[in-house]
């Protein structure tokens, strides 16, 4: 089985906020690490490979300090990474990416399934597995809570809609997104990070693609623009009580009963 | 569209380090006295807008502009399991309502599904100028080929300018995969939504955890794409009289091909959702031991209400995952939520803040939770909540009581 595992490299936290004078981003501290929810993906990519035998193969869109998670994701099991980056790339949103991501993979390796995580904790929105899957014209099925089954041609799934657990079975090549929890993951083993040190990492960048046009990659190829970015707003009427438990416990019960709660 | 240029003559020293400083991407590089830019970038132009002046410059290149006029209408998908409409449908006809009268569009519903005709008349009630549906055998259970050519269908049919979409497990997999097949803009989980006079959708949402917030515009693409949460938008009236039409859309089966087959369905035993309730008690940190979580769900019982916890009680198995409120949890908009102990980190208050009234109890003045607090309470929630329960008590007549134990749930690994 050959598998493909899309990782991304976040910060290590979103504390991030805006001077409210200046409207300018306070960013706070430059760690990254592997995006959480990848971790699943990848561990789970890990198992089908030991339960079936094939390959893992990693692949990540980024600027060069995302090699990191590639190594990271070697010192898993993966078997082999990717890295595609272009200043071009610069500037993209979920489309673009989706593209980019797309394009990487078919210069990168024909594959059985691609898995990815949910979503990112930075970006938040689930949408580039889905996009990719259209992108490379295979079915996709997102929300995977449980892998049932695998064969040499499908895969079944469990997966979570609001009112049910349903049991799919999903043809190859096809892409699933799998949920949180799907899996323990593993952590990186000390032994493979000597045994992969010298591992190559495959670097693509615009001009390693089947398409070439400028304009479908980065900005130029992400139709959403981020117009402003600003403060929450957070004005309301508020009143604030301090003193002993008891009289704090009678205003309490005061306002409820006025509010008509009791 | 347009390219950052850096005027290399204007850079010293100085000057890199306010731009690393100011980049929340860690985009800068400097090195041997050269400034450049590198692929984390996204264009967010605020080195050009607050950076020092005339250092980086943003070039607009020309671009095909679309045909915004072709495009008309604003579309909601039909939520569904086997007929039963999801309420967020409900919801954002009403936002789509609100929407179509600024700029003068009609409304429309995208229904696939089976044996769905009937219910589509429920959609009638809100105000929809047509419901288009679509009822095939292929389509009883969700496969994304079928729906998304649904989708596909409609769009090349009608032109809408602006589609929206509840952001259910449904819908968060259709959505992109419709954007990416019409190479068109899809904003996630918007909090807000406004259209402008030129009929370009403004979407807002919270981003880095919703430490700030992002307006996102899809100036160039159409169908304009957004989804939703539910409980977000608020749920519009229902009229006793119906307006508008259905119409029963043909397609050819073979656009339903799929290499994807349900082959079982389990339905989940029905559960409270929290999001359904009008009254909430949201247990926090503060909560010492397991056992003092009897604080939170007596205050509930007493309330007649549900109660939730936040991120790091579920971690710790206290409460289960459905009972978490946050950004990774539950949205909820009850009339009436009691914080206990909760600091108020901006992922947990992304999911209740739009409560009528927030009542919240925290020891530390300073906790963020008094930020969006109607009823700031500062205090201990070991003093202040048991006399709380037996004053709510009292006033009710239900001194003799006793309630049923709380059991703590069942951890997964």
């Amino acid at each position: 089985m050959e598998i493909i595992v899309c990782i991304k490299q976040v910060p290590e936290t979103s504390r991030v906020q805006v001077d409210p004078k200046t409207g300018v981003l306070i960013r706070d501290g430059i760690d990254t690490k592997m995006n959480p929810y990848d971790l699943f993906a990848l561990e789970t990519a890990l198992r089908l490979k030991e339960s079936h035998g094939g390959n893992v193969k990693v692949i990540t869109m980024g600027p060069p300090q995302a090699k990191e998670i590639i190594k990271e994701a070697f010192m898993m099991g993966a078997d082999e990474g990717a890295i595609v980056s272009d200043r071009k790339f610069a500037g993209a949103d979920v489309l673009a990416t989706a593209y980019t991501l797309s394009q990487g993979i078919r210069k990168f390796s024909a594959f059985d399934l691609i898995i990815t995580g949910k979503q990112t904790t930075d970006g938040d929105t689930a949408q580039v597995g889905p996009e990719i899957a259209e992108y490379l014209e295979i079915p996709h099925i997102a929300n995977v809570l449980n892998i049932i089954e695998v064969s040499q041609n499908h895969i079944i799934v469990e997966m979570d809609m609001p009112e049910t657990i349903e049991i799919a079975k999903i043809r190859f090549p096809c892409l699933i997104s799998v949920e949180k929890d799907i899996f323990e993951p593993r952590l990186p083993s000390y032994k493979r990070k000597l045994a992969t040190s010298a591992r190559e990492i495959k670097v693509m960048s615009l001009n390693d693609m089947e398409d070439r046009d400028e304009k479908r990659y980065g900005l130029a190829g992400s139709p959403t623009q981020v117009e402003k970015i600003f403060p929450p707003d957070e004005n309301i009427e508020k009143e604030t009580w301090e003193g002993p438990g008891e009289e704090l416990a009678e205003k309490i019960t005061g306002k409820l009963k006025e509010l008509k709660f009791i | 569209m347009g390219k950052l240029k850096i005027n290399h003559e204007k850079v010293n020293d100085e000057v890199a380090e306010r731009l690393i400083k100011i980049c929340p991407f860690n985009a800068f590089e400097y090195q041997s006295g050269r400034l450049d830019i590198n692929a984390g970038c996204k264009m967010c132009k605020i080195c050009v807008k607050k950076g020092p002046k005339g250092v980086v410059e943003f070039i607009e290149e020309e671009i095909v502009k679309i045909d915004r006029e072709a495009w008309k209408g604003i579309a909601v998908y039909v939520d569904h399991a086997g007929g039963a409409i999801h309420p967020v449908t409900i919801e954002l006809i009403g936002k789509a309502r609100e929407l179509a009268k600024k700029v003068n569009f009609p409304v429309y519903c995208i229904y696939p599904g089976y044996q769905v005709l009937d219910s589509a008349e429920e959609l009638l009630h809100y105000g929809v100028d047509e419901v288009f549906v679509y009822d095939y055998r292929e389509l009883e259970h969700f496969r994304i080929e079928p729906y998304a050519a649904v989708f596909e269908d409609f769009i090349d049919r009608i032109k809408p300018s602006v589609i929206l979409v509840g952001a259910t497990a449904i819908g968060r997999s259709l959505a992109p995969r419709v954007a990416a097949r019409f190479k068109t803009g899809l904003t996630a989980d918007c909090t807000v939504l406004d259209i402008k006079e030129n009929t370009d959708l403004v979407q807002i949402r919270p981003a880095f955890g919703g430490n700030i917030m992002a307006k996102i515009i899809t100036p160039n693409c159409r169908p304009q794409l957004a989804t939703v949460r539910y409980k977000i938008m608020a749920a519009p009236r229902r009229s006793k009289k119906i307006s508008g039409k259905i119409t029963v859309c043909s397609m050819e089966v073979d656009r339903f091909r799929s290499g994807i087959e349900v082959i079982k369905i389990t339905r989940k035993p029905p559960e409270e959702n929290i999001s359904e309730s009008e009254i909430i008690v949201v247990a926090g940190r503060a909560i010492k031991t397991q056992k003092d979580m009897s604080l939170a769900y007596e205050l509930a019982e007493v309330l007649e209400g549900n109660f939730a916890g936040t991120r790091p009680l579920v971690e710790a198995g206290w409460i289960e995952a459905k009972r978490q409120i946050g950004l990774s949890g539950r949205t909820v908009k009850p009339k009436l939520i009691i914080t206990l102990g909760i600091s108020g980190a901006v992922q947990f208050t992304a999911g209740m803040k739009s409560a009528d009234y927030i009542f919240a109890i925290n020891k530390d003045p300073n906790a963020a939770i008094f930020k969006i607090a109607h009823f700031g309470i500062i205090g201990d929630i070991y003093e202040v909540v048991p006399k709380l329960i037996e004053n709510i008590k009292a006033i009710k007549g239900m001194a003799g009581r006793t309630f049923t134990k709380y059991a703590a749930p069942v951890s997964r690994h």
